[in-house]
């Protein structure tokens, strides 16, 4: 009897360990996060001022600021929401309350699942050679938001996806039984209730955009630019080009640069995902069915 | 429908006019679906039609089994070997902490931990996620390389195995969330069959859960190694730019996705070799992480079916 009772104490004692390991290497995930955000924000904190954030480029990194970066940014990513919305809701609503069973809509589904997959770098070659060069969009504000675009189309569809499926299926039968045609249905009943889900998708596919970096520089950001846009096809730097324009200096004042450019964009994707979260959970509350 | 032929008039147009613009619409939104579509087509058809031009000057043999890859160099040599190696490299070192990390963290949050605590990681977990690549970059070059050489004396500025250890920060939340996904996929009754049989929760997860995940587990990893494959920011900022066929994580070398930043950087003219060469490379990233999604794809899709 004393030998099965060892053995379980000995297999107690595991799982005990186990739950040790397990909020070790939680604890450990999160201060990761945590000793990043922190050591941005203390490395550039001298940069924390109006100037930084009004000034252009410079060789001088005391007189280096992030005006073109943040102006580059916000318009791309307006061009990115303007396409990537419509066409990502549009894409969902068909695949999730039109799409007949065949093997047309089988081959939309196997694509946004596989395009999900594909390194962000690839679509910088796509933009680069159709929209740069085949369409002669250049290295414009345009091609690059059409390019993120792309990108996070996948994040927008499936987020928008699981919007529209978490409506009940009554809501849809009693309004079809009032005689509403389909696009009735899903425009004044479908839509509203999941709208939702739909900003959450949105936001999270803006938030994984404005940090990247290796499409944009596949297509020709420029890194110095002394002027702001006056169109949308002009030339263009963005935020994480910035920092990564800054980084790759050697002079420590650059450094302290890009950790400031840095923990501004760290904390613009962090306030976009908690926007997200919120969102998520206050319709989730508000919401009985 | 027989309604619309038989209500009085004016209901019967507007009847008549509401299912004109559903057909409409429908095919506006069929339009936007095919968008995926497209897009897929034309990464193909980018990548190979620009890549072709390139094959005329190297042949696909020496691409393959030259051991040099100095496309900017007077007597350029093309051999995709030494790139494959560092993306090979950097990834390996990205996996040793993401699937152990990974596993580790969801299997405490899908069998451990209490719902409290789970909805409140997940959110942070999605933020560690969520981090721009090029802020990882700088963390490996400017934060773990200097903690890395107080370890290893000699340890070069730009190396692999710091940025292949941020990739692998960066791929835990992926790995944990698809593998949670999958153990909470499995039915509790074979928890509670697992616990009747005086099993404790490590052995339940060991021997019931995680083998009934499995293919979804599998999945998750493969997902993190498509992932790791097609970083780039990291490996870009921290790693160098120097191709350098070596197997050693403590030297710099170049990756695939490295070298199309480096040559994006500079400003190649459109019909050059240079220009033409980060095709060739795109396609055999391409070609790779494609190679890994669908096997991810099969893998998913089998755990969904088995209960």
């Amino acid at each position: 009897m004393s030998v099965m009772r060892a053995g379980v104490e000995r297999r107690k004692l595991l799982d005990k360990l186990f739950v040790v390991l397990g909020l070790l290497v939680l604890i450990a995930a999160l201060a990761v996060l945590l000793t990043l955000f922190l050591d941005l924000v203390r490395l550039g904190a001298p940069r924390f001022n109006w100037d930084f954030v009004t000034s252009y480029a410079s060789r001088k990194p005391e007189q280096a600021g992030i005006l073109a970066a943040w102006v580059g940014t916000t318009l791309i990513m307006v061009v990115t929401a303007c396409v990537a919305m419509p066409v990502g809701v549009a894409a969902a609503i068909y695949l999730e309350e039109y799409a007949p069973k065949n093997w047309v809509t089988a081959v939309i589904e196997i694509n946004v699942t596989n395009l999900a997959g594909v390194p962000s770098i690839i679509y910088g070659l796509l933009a680069l050679g159709l929209f740069v060069y085949k369409f002669s969009l250049g290295q414009s504000i345009l091609a690059a938001g059409l390019t993120l675009a792309l990108l996070i189309l996948p994040i927008v569809i499936v987020a928008t996806r699981e919007a529209l499926r978490a409506v009940p299926l009554p809501i849809r039968e009693a309004a079809y039984a009032l005689g509403a045609t389909r696009w009735e249905v899903t425009a004044h009943h479908v839509l509203p209730y999941s709208m939702g889900g739909v900003l959450t998708g949105m936001i999270i596919g803006l938030s994984r955009a404005i940090g990247e970096t290796a499409p944009i520089i596949t297509i020709g950001a420029l890194s110095f630019i002394a002027f702001l846009p006056e169109s949308l096809m002009d030339p263009f730097t963005a935020m994480p080009i910035q920092m990564f324009n800054w980084v790759s200096r050697p002079d420590p004042g650059f450094r302290i640069n890009a950790a400031a450019a840095g923990a501004i964009l760290l904390g613009m994707t962090f306030l976009m995902n908690g926007i997200a979260i919120w969102l998520r959970y206050r319709f989730r509350k508000r919401i009985n069915w | 429908m027989k309604v619309a032929s038989t209500g009085p008039a004016p209901l019967r147009n507007s009847i008549r006019r509401r299912r004109a613009r559903d057909r409409v619409i429908e095919s506006l939104l069929l339009l936007a679906g095919l968008v995926a579509v497209f897009t897929t087509v034309a990464i193909v058809w980018i990548l190979v039609g620009e890549a072709l031009p390139f094959f005329d000057h190297v042949p696909l043999e020496a691409f393959l089994t030259d051991t040099m890859w100095t496309p900017l160099f007077a007597e350029p040599r093309y051999g995709i070997l030494p790139l494959v190696a560092g993306t090979l490299v950097t990834t390996l070192v990205a996996l040793a902490l993401a699937i152990p990390a990974g596993t580790i963290i969801a299997t405490y949050l899908s069998e451990f931990a209490s719902h409290r605590l789970r909805e409140l990681v997940k959110p942070a977990l999605e933020m560690l996620g969520a981090v721009p690549t090029v802020v990882y970059g700088y963390f490996a070059l400017v934060m773990v390389t200097p903690f890395l050489q107080k370890l290893i004396p000699g340890l070069p500025g730009f190396n692999m195995l710091s940025a292949g250890l941020v990739i692998g920060i960066m791929i835990v939340p992926y790995v944990a969330s698809v593998s949670e996904d999958a153990m909470r996929a499995v039915p509790n009754y074979m928890r509670e069959g697992s616990y009747a049989m005086g099993a404790t929760r490590l052995q339940t997860a060991t021997r019931v859960v995680v083998p009934g995940a499995l293919s979804g587990i599998a999945a998750a990893y493969i997902l993190g190694i498509s992932r790791a494959v097609g970083e780039t920011m990291v490996v870009a900022v921290a790693a160098g730019l120097q191709p350098n066929l070596t197997w050693n994580p403590t030297e710099s070398a170049a990756t695939i996705t490295a070298f199309i930043v480096q040559v994006s950087l500079g400003d190649l003219p459109h019909d050059s070799i240079g220009y033409q060469s980060i095709f060739a490379a795109g396609l055999v990233l391409l070609v790779v992480t494609l190679a890994f999604n669908v096997a991810g794809f099969v893998l998913t899709r089998r755990f969904r079916e088995a209960y």
